[in-house]
């Protein structure tokens, strides 16, 4: 099992609230990142040099950044290649139906306090831990 | 600038932790032997956005744009609530959300590669139905 780290994860959470700040401040929009990888894909090619993707190129500069200055940072991925493909899907479909993530919702639009994202960010919460719950206890890990 | 940007969200999904799933799972098992990161993320992230937001939007314009481009929704559906379900679900099952997944990618695992390009056809899905 994971260690608890609330340290880092305060500190890493102050970094994620400071960039989505920059965002909002700078070029005016929230960073919801399912939002900025869905609107690369509706873009036209000139759009493929637009913000969105500046952002996420610079997602993974930044995280391959400090992983390079760390020595590498975990990634453990407990479910099988099956159900990764369920989970994504599922992930690409809500994300876009429900208008937004962890970010977006989570982050930004509790950051202004909407009503919409104080409401999904319940309800998916909510469903992981439901569905963590079946998973693990019931079923009995990710087949 | 939004470059930079992602490259202080991308550091923040890093340092955090939370680039690994099975830390997010870690939260989510409320059951098993539960880690609240998580928690503390959201509430740094809050803590920092909340105030900041104000302030920013309290602003005529941003800085490098003509005006903010914000949700104009305010009311729920079942669009918002049926879609932050399903979500909820994907998320559960295997520990990634889109930021962190992006994220992911830099570890050059093959599984995350599976999982975003799963998210991608989902969002396409979603494209062909609902545009």
């Amino acid at each position: 099992m994971e260690d608890f780290t609330p340290l880092s994860g305060l500190f890493g959470g102050m970094l994620i609230g400071l960039a989505a700040t920059m965002l909002l401040l700078l070029n005016g929009r929230i960073a919801g990142i399912s939002g900025i990888v869905g609107g690369m894909l509706v873009s036209r090619i000139g759009g493929l040099f637009g913000w969105r993707t500046a952002f996420i190129v610079g997602l993974l500069l930044g995280a391959s950044g400090y992983a390079l200055a760390m020595g590498g940072v975990p990634v453990e991925i407990e479910a099988s290649l099956p159900a990764l493909v369920v989970a994504g899907l599922l992930v690409g479909f809500g994300t876009r139906l429900g208008s937004g993530c962890t970010s977006g919702h989570g982050v930004c639009g509790i950051g202004r306090m909407s009503k919409r994202s104080i409401a999904a960010t319940a309800v998916f919460f909510t469903v992981a831990i439901a569905t963590v719950f079946l998973v693990r206890h019931v079923v009995g890990g990710v087949a | 600038m939004a470059l930079l940007s992602g490259v202080v969200f991308g550091v923040g999904i890093a340092v955090s932790g939370m680039i690994n799933p099975a830390k997010v799972i870690g939260f989510l098992d409320f059951a098993g032997e539960w880690d609240p990161t998580l928690a503390f993320v959201m509430g740094g992230a809050l803590l920092v956005s909340i105030p900041a937001f104000r302030f920013v939007l309290s602003r005529p314009r941003p800085v490098l744009e003509d005006s903010f481009d914000l949700p104009k929704k305010t009311t729920l559906d079942a669009r918002l609530l049926g879609g932050a379900a399903l979500f909820g679900v994907g998320w559960g099952i295997s520990g990634f959300c889109p930021g962190p997944a992006v994220v992911a990618l830099a570890s050059g695992l093959p599984s995350v590669f599976v999982f975003m390009a799963a998210m991608l056809a989902g969002m396409a899905v979603y494209k062909r139905v609902f545009e």
